[in-house]
């Protein structure tokens, strides 16, 4: 449903735009329709910004989006309000989404006067009330309120709950229960699940491995902007691959093994990978000299069916450990 | 809780046609119950007002500051000697008729001092009026087109910022000599806009950026709504206090250049009054009443405005509101 393909962002910084930082480089990756895919890096690692250039927040440098085939990067203004009428976003910072000078309602009423000016009062205040039912908010404590009355778990369920309204097909969730407390966001957690088997697309973006792990169905592994690996939660999960993952992996607690255990396999897996690159070793042994379509260091290779991994170096400047 | 919303005539829609493809699953939805439910026109405006009467700052500042208009406005009618008429007896106190007594020169001070009053309020809003219109212009493009631009402009900014603008002001009052209160104003606007610009553009670059902003994007809304709904409303605020701010720091300076003997020579002003009572010694001679009214006149317009300042920032801002 959503394509990414080779996506690139390249932020201009400094005085007179005099140095770039290549916030995202060469992304590529899919969501389909009832699918939770999760997107995890640590900070700084572009997961933001490919969020906001599929919600067509942010230009993109390079490469191309496309929503149901069609390419979604350049969008004229009535166009982007029926793609918003399918892909909708929760962001980051509950706190600076609502207008600080108006009553958190003023989102919703934003909303029904764009897109939904001919829905009664009534028929509104339910259709609100279901939602905010859905994201576990009793109606009479949220509304009314202004933003710093509320906190910040609230205010992103209040966003949640926003998405909701529209009958949407994508949702693109940046960091979305970064601000709740454990039941609650159990609650969300369900509801990510109960809108997944409704057929909603969910790119998950997130810092956090285990809940990665917890809600997807594939993920994908973002370092300095690169995608390093991607591919199905368990295929990953079960056998990081990339030198980055396996770092990241090695500090989440299994439930179901013991440290021993996963001691013993780390070490194995380290033995069999050490001083090598899978990318180069594929790209190598597949005689693949029209490599010059995705430059060194930031493309993919299937390892073993659905799961894809990049070239070993860390950062895309470094060399390769192989090499 | 929540008080049922008035219907409303002049609800803005995105446009025709957009609308028409609405509705999924609402059939019965009556044409009167359309518009029903949305906000009342102003009724933020409304309850501004509300909290703006209810703040003791606000109201004694507005009072003390409108009253001295009033009496500037509606005062020459009452008058029956021109500032610089010699009208009765040399240096009388305040009696019935001269309440302000008269000068050294048998001048009438209350005269002067309504006369005084027009070329300060007009002062203010002039010096205030063009400062803020530079200021704020130049704040506004800087910050929302950032880039190359915003460097200019701040350039620009920071070096007028560092021009030391009275010493400027008196040389140029010295020796171009323009000595109308227009004028007068004009110079004290040109080089008092700097901190405005950079405030407005600080302001407008965190606004920008917010996710608030790109909320009201994924609403559908367009750039010119977002910009009155969104930004502009978070600035109102903050630019009419700083409009009130530029008014009582015009009054202060043209007082100052008066003062210095910098003044206008074809106006009165209380500025003016206060150097030639320092010039004829009125403090030596014990005419209170020449001094007082003037520098009083000063102290509590400027005094107020500043006030004001600080009440509107409580009724503009709702976290300050429950304090
Ligand atoms: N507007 C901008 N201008 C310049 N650089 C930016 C801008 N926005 C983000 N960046 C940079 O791009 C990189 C990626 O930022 P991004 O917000 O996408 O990270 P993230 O993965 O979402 O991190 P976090 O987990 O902290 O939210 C960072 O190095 C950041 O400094
Ligand atoms: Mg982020």
């Amino acid at each position: 449903m959503l394509t990414l393909t080779q996506l690139d962002k390249v932020y201009k910084t400094g005085t007179f735009g005099s140095s770039d930082l290549h916030a995202v480089r060469q992304v590529s990756l899919d969501v389909q329709r009832g699918e939770v895919v999760s997107l995890i890096g640590e900070s700084g690692s572009g997961k933001s910004t490919i969020g906001k250039m599929v919600l067509h927040l942010l230009d993109s440098t390079g490469g191309s989006i496309t929503f149901d085939g069609r390419d979604v990067t350049k969008l004229g203004f009535r166009a982007r309000r029926d793609y918003y009428r399918k892909v909708q976003g929760v962001f980051q910072d509950p706190f600076s989404s609502f207008n600080p000078i108006y009553k958190v309602d003023r989102a919703f009423e934003t909303l029904r006067r764009s897109y939904f000016p001919r829905v009664s009062s009534a028929d509104w205040r339910k259709r609100l009330e279901d939602a905010l039912g859905a994201v576990t908010l009793e109606p009479d404590d949220i509304l009314g309120k202004f933003p710093h009355q509320l906190s910040g778990g609230q205010l992103q369920r209040l966003l949640i709950a926003r998405a909701l309204l529209l009958d949407i097909e994508l949702l693109v969730a940046d960091e979305i229960i970064s601000m709740l407390d454990a039941s609650t966001r159990i609650d969300v957690l369900n509801l990510l699940g109960e809108l997944k088997g409704r057929g909603l697309g969910i790119l998950f973006v997130t810092h956090d491995l285990s809940l990665g792990n917890y809600v997807s169905d594939r993920v994908v592994i973002l370092y300095k902007g690169r995608v390093v690996e991607r591919g199905d939660t368990s295929a990953v999960f079960d056998d990081p691959l990339h030198p980055y993952t396996r770092d990241l992996l090695a500090s989440v607690p299994h439930l179901d093994r013991t440290w021993e255990e996963v001691e013993v396999e780390e070490a194995e897996r380290t033995e069999r990978l050490a001083g090598r690159c899978l990318y180069h070793e594929a790209v190598a042994g597949d005689g693949a000299s029209d490599g010059g379509e995705v430059p060194d260091g930031v493309g993919l290779v299937e390892h073993a069916p659905g799961h894809f991994v990049g070239c070993f170096r860390k950062a895309a400047e470094e060399p390769c450990p192989a090499a | 809780m929540r008080e049922e919303k008035g219907m409303t005539a002049t609800q803005p829609v995105a446009g025709p046609g957009i609308e028409a493809s609405e509705q999924p699953g609402v059939t019965g939805a009556t044409s009167g119950g359309v518009m029903a439910g949305g906000r009342k026109p102003g009724g933020d405006t409304r309850e501004t007002l509300y909290f703006a009467l209810r703040n003791p700052k606000v109201v004694i500042g507005a009072v003390v500051v409108l009253g001295f208009l009033l009496v500037g406005l509606i005062g020459p009618a009452f008058l029956r000697f021109a500032p610089m008429d010699y009208a009765g007896p040399p240096m009388a106190p305040p009696s019935a008729d001269f309440p302000f007594g008269t000068t050294t020169f048998g001048q009438d001070v209350f005269a002067q001092f309504v006369a005084g009053l027009r070329s300060t309020f007009l002062v203010g809003l002039l010096g205030g009026g063009v400062s803020a219109v530079i200021g704020m212009a130049i704040g506004f493009v800087a910050g929302y087109r950032g880039g190359l631009i915003d460097e200019l402009l701040n350039m620009l900014t920071n070096v007028v910022l560092v021009i030391p603008g009275f010493v400027v002001l008196i040389i140029i009052n010295a020796y171009l000599g323009v000595r109308s209160v227009p004028m007068q104003a004009l110079y004290i606007g040109v080089f008092s806009w700097p901190w405005v610009a950079r405030a407005v553009r600080a302001q407008t670059l965190s606004l920008r950026t917010r996710d608030f902003i790109d909320l009201a994007k994924l609403s559908g809304v367009g750039v010119g709504t977002i910009l009155r709904r969104e930004v502009a409303p978070n600035m109102y605020s903050y630019l009419f206090m700083t409009f009130v701010l530029l008014f009582g720091g015009s009054i202060l300076t043209a007082a100052s250049l008066d003062f210095i003997g910098l003044g206008p020579t074809n106006a009165m002003s209380l500025g003016l009054m206060m150097n030639q009572a320092v010039q004829w010694s009125a403090l030596h001679l014990g005419l209170w009443w020449w001094f007082i009214p003037p520098g009083l006149g000063i102290t509590l317009i400027v005094g107020s405005l500043y006030i004001m300042n600080v009440g509107l920032d409580e009724v503009f801002n709702p976290k300050l509101r429950e304090m």
